[in-house]
């Protein structure tokens, strides 16, 4: 097999034969972040021990979130679904009180066509709880895409944008509106700063309520004002959106939430590169900025600042190479920014590629390969891991970033690994986070550094037969 | 539907990934969505595995559902047949594959005419049998299957070893403490004379299966995995088998007594001897193994009458529970198992041993029970042990579902002599020790001084203002402070006195500089 280098992004695709986490996997960290919801998988053991498994310790912290264990009535059509959805839901109210109750489609719902659409509104009614459905299924998503389809529905319950109050930002009645700021701050914020933001921005993306305050504070330095999050901490506390708002997505992998946003919610999509790394979080922000018609104040000098923070790490990473196996979307952002670092980026391996929610991500990509004159890496959709592995025997990469299921049989094949699991609930995004992504990728670095001199890399035997 | 946050057993494929990837040169291809080959992450984690695990999914997708698997189920068995050369690819449904009631068989059929390994469907029902009953089912599947082959090959060797030899069943991957059984299982027999014949599914080859019935018994340390093989072996072919498990020195030595009684049907006429065990069993009992020292020692009277509770895998709850009782005097208030299909034996099994017994797979029940109960301490799965923690009662792990602390690097066998050291260890360390029980009760405490405050500094200069103390608190309790010195040393250094959320993240980002 020969490995071609070649001088413009190309896009291949493979047999889908990869190792990713189950979409339903997203109630992990979204029960977290909403939170008054319940989060109801409706599937069989294979999701629940999935979950149980995959999320480890978590399970025991009493969870907002259950499976709705399918049993063989259930398949056959014996028990009636919304009668035995009823029952569950009741309990829940009864045991938890949340303010939402999500519900989770899985494979099995899919296959036996269970109509959690057409029951919601009805149950809701009957319930009165608000029941949102997604359906995070593995028979169409990937890991990170689920809490696309989360998000997705969420969007539809969004309060709508009343339009008479376009007059002006600081406007008190608007103030109400942006109840997810404390009443204090609030306050305060609007004394000394005003906003130079015409209209209301609504960013979406689930991320650690600290990082979304990280965000929404760089944008106050240049006078944007952040009027939601799409999720909010708190369901009832969803962002209003109408024709006039302006949306902007916080991670790759949010396309069927962006495109319900525009078309559902008649909302005005800005496409940016992600705010990963120094360099994506200035270009997300120029891009914002840009479409309000607002000068930068200060960015160029904040970003120079953070690369200078970070010297330390790019003297570990320059000039090593990097395979990306691809299971969470994340990957053309991080090899973006990784290469920025002085990375070479062998492969990128993704499992779905939407080119026009990323296309401003693509061109970053682009225009940094061109500017760190590294040559383009390939970008492998629907990856196939048995082939990746072969060429990733041919090309020896510095790190692969992969799934679990391959990293310690890689790592004992002599092929430094990190999880890349991990970039999905480490703090990754901003200037402030810059550091952390940099922590993840030399991690292994630094640790073989410590352990080379042992003569101990490769430690499998040649197989007798 | 069933509302469940928790469960015991794992889903059937898991059973047949876990019997199939212990063989050597098995490769498993399941018949599922993308996702559900989590059973490879597991695997690689918790076993630690160097090598990539053979299983492999054919995706079921959309184009899947709507027109059908067609021609890719059999494209993905020959393709790996041509990549890794296996003996035997193993095609394993999955829950979600077997409502689309796709010909999985006639797939089998097709690929197994045009590939050199040989293709077989694991015969498992996803809704009705679990993790541990599907495990057995598929051994039993593949050795039967071996077996016939070789049956109709000619080439079934059934003249038994020269000497007395046995194979041990049930050996495989992802079972509590396995590995560690397996090789102080082998030292037992080696004690005794008897030679192994071969260990499956454990690192053995489905090539070597046709010698099985050389043995002279079978060995099934466990009642989960192996049973279902054994019957088989000893309807079709004589075998007989030893399903006492080797586990606390009461059952060692009732296994050793059945291993002599099998070994001395056959040893007068093939080796002109008899085999007496007694001696060897006295001197383990009485000096190698510390377990029957340890009960008879004042320590141990510490602990007579404490209550206990023990839950698990029928064959580990059940042990447990008689060495407890019988071996320790501790008094056992209730034992229970999650193998509800196994209830019949388990009952009796400890019948005469515990106050009462509970079979459930129901972790609340298990949880609301221990809470009535309050023992002293608990014997149980990875779930009691949170239990435990919640209600303040120590916990020894002794059976699955398990966490990667569960597959440690020594050696910690739970059968054999070795193993009820281990055991006796495990039981004491989980009680509280007996001088600072007594020493607890009389003082009421180690330490009644009330902490008045968590940080090491006093009170300074510096302000928070309520901004960035709303930031603060919503930062994780257990990083908090640290987080909280950071920002007040970097305030300090540069002479801030207001910290606001600025400050804050300021100081983390100087923290890399």
């Amino acid at each position: 097999m020969s490995i071609k280098i070649s001088e413009t992004l190309t896009f291949e695709c493979e047999t889908g034969n990869y190792h990713t986490f189950c979409p339903i996997s997203c109630v992990a960290w979204l029960y977290q972040k909403i939170e008054d919801s319940f989060f109801l998988v409706v599937g069989t053991k294979t999701c629940g021990y999935f979950l149980q498994n995959a999320l480890g310790v978590m399970i025991f912290a009493e969870p907002r979130y259950a499976m709705a264990e399918l049993e063989e009535g259930d398949i056959s059509a014996q028990l009636n679904d919304y009668e035995e959805l009823k029952r569950l839901c009741v309990q829940i109210k009864k045991d938890r009180n949340p303010s939402v109750i999500i519900w989770i489609g899985t494979c099995t719902t899919e296959i036996i066509k269970m109509d959690l659409e057409g029951m919601a509104p009805k149950l809701e009614n009957e319930i009165e709880i608000p029941i949102v459905v997604a359906r995070a299924n593995g028979l169409d998503y990937a890991f990170t895409q689920g809490e696309d389809t989360v998000l997705a529905a969420m969007a539809h319950r969004c309060p709508e944008q009343k339009t008479e109050i376009e007059k002006k930002i600081d406007d008190k009645s608007i103030q109400e509106l942006f109840s997810f700021l404390p009443l204090k701050t609030k306050e305060k914020s609007n004394k000394s700063f005003t906003f130079k933001n015409k209209f209301p921005l609504v960013l979406f993306g689930s991320l650690p309520s600290t990082v979304a305050s990280q965000l929404s504070l760089e944008l106050k330095r240049q006078s944007i004002h952040v009027s939601g999050w799409l999720p909010a901490q708190r369901y009832t506390d969803l962002p209003t959106l109408g024709d006039k708002v302006y949306v902007c997505g916080v991670n790759p992998f949010l396309s069927r939430t962006a495109t319900t946003l525009m078309r559902r919610r008649k909302c005005k999509l800005i496409g940016a590169p992600f705010p990963i790394g120094p360099d994506g979080t200035r270009a997300w922000i120029e891009k914002i900025c840009s479409v309000f018609n607002i000068e930068t104040q200060g960015l160029e000098e904040r970003e120079q600042q953070v690369w200078e923070s970070l010297k330390n790490y790019l003297n570990l990473v320059r000039g090593k190479s990097v395979f990306f196996m691809g299971d969470n979307l994340l990957e053309i952002s991080l090899a973006r920014f990784l290469i920025r670092c002085g990375m070479i980026v062998y492969e990128i391996g993704i499992p779905y590629m939407d080119k026009r929610y990323q296309a401003a991500e693509l061109t970053l990509l682009q225009e940094t390969c061109k500017k760190m004159c590294i040559p383009m890496p390939r970008i492998v959709e629907k990856p196939d891991n048995y082939n990746q592995i072969q060429r990733m025997r041919e090309l020896q990469p510095d790190l692969a970033i992969t799934g679990m299921a391959h990293a310690n049989p890689l790592e004992a094949r002599g092929i430094n690994t990190k999880w890349s699991v991990e970039f999905t609930f480490a703090q990754i995004h901003g200037f402030t986070n810059a550091k952390d992504v940099l922590e993840l990728v030399t991690r292994p670095l630094r640790r073989n550094n410590n352990l080379e001199n042992l003569g101990w890399t490769n430690l499998i035997k040649i197989q007798k037969r | 539907m069933k509302l469940a946050y928790w469960m015991y057993a794992g889903p059937a494929h898991i059973g047949t990934l876990r019997v199939a990837s212990s063989f050597k040169n098995v490769h498993a291809i399941m018949h599922a969505p993308l996702g559900d080959d989590y059973f490879n992450v597991m695997r690689s984690m918790l076993e630690r595995e160097r090598d990539f695990t053979p299983v492999t999914a054919s995706i079921v997708d959309r184009h899947v559902l709507a027109r059908g698997s067609q021609e890719k189920v059999v494209d993905n068995i020959t393709k790996k047949d041509k990549q890794e050369h296996p003996d035997l690819i193993v095609l394993t449904p999955t829950c979600t594959s077997s409502i689309l009631q796709e010909d999985l068989q006639n797939f089998v059929n097709r690929a197994s005419m045009s590939s050199d390994s040989d293709v077989i469907l694991a015969d498992v029902n996803h809704y009705r049998v679990n993790e541990l009953q599907a495990a057995d089912r598929t051994l039993e599947q593949v050795v039967r299957y071996y077996l016939e082959k070789a049956h109709r090959q000619g080439n079934l060797n059934l003249s038994l070893t020269e000497k007395p030899s046995a194979n041990i069943i049930g050996i495989f991957t992802l079972g509590f403490h396995n590995q560690h059984d397996c090789r102080e299982l082998k030292r037992l027999l080696q004690d005794l004379g008897i030679m192994i014949n071969q260990i499956i599914p454990e690192g053995g080859f489905v090539e070597n299966l046709h010698e099985l019935p050389k043995a002279w018994f079978n060995l099934v340390p466990y009642r989960e995995v192996g049973l279902m093989t054994a019957l088989y072996l000893e309807k079709e072919f004589g075998m007989p088998y030893i399903s006492t498990t080797p586990m606390g020195v009461v059952d060692i030595a009732n296994c050793i007594r059945q291993i002599q009684k099998q070994v001395n049907i056959w040893s007068p006429i093939l080796l002109g001897k008899k085999f007496d065990f007694e001696p060897y069993i006295d001197e383990q009992t009485r000096f190698i193994s510390q377990a029957a020292w340890f009960s008879r020692s004042i320590d141990c009277q510490n602990l007579t009458g404490k209550k206990a509770v023990v839950f698990g895998d029928a064959t580990h709850a059940a042990s447990i529970t008689k060495i407890l009782a019988c071996e320790m005097g501790i008094r056992v208030s209730c034992t229970g198992t999650y193998c509800k299909h196994d209830e019949e034996w388990f009952k009796e099994q400890v019948q005469n041993f515990c106050d009462e017994i509970l079979i459930t797979d129901d972790h609340t029940e298990v949880g609301d029970m221990i809470a009535r109960i309050e023992p002293s301490a608990i014997f149980g799965t990875q779930m009691e042990r949170h239990i435990g923690k919640r209600l303040d009662i120590p916990c020894g792990v002794i059976s699955s579902p398990v966490h990667i602390q569960n597959f440690p690097l020594g050696y910690r066998p739970f059968l054999g002599y070795e193993g009820t050291n281990q055991i006796a260890d495990l039981v004491y360390n989980s009680f509280t020790l007996g001088m600072e029980d007594h020493l607890l009760e009389i003082f009421g405490g180690h330490d009644t001084k009330e902490v008045i405050t968590k940080s090491l500094s006093t009170d300074t200069d510096l302000t928070w203002n309520s901004e960035s103390q709303l930031e603060l608190n919503k930062i994780p309790g257990f990083v908090r402070g640290k987080i909280k010195r950071n920002t007040e040393k970097f305030a300090r250094q540069n002479n801030i006195t207001k910290i606001t959320v600025e400050v804050m993240y300021a100081a983390k980002e100087d923290l890399s500089a």
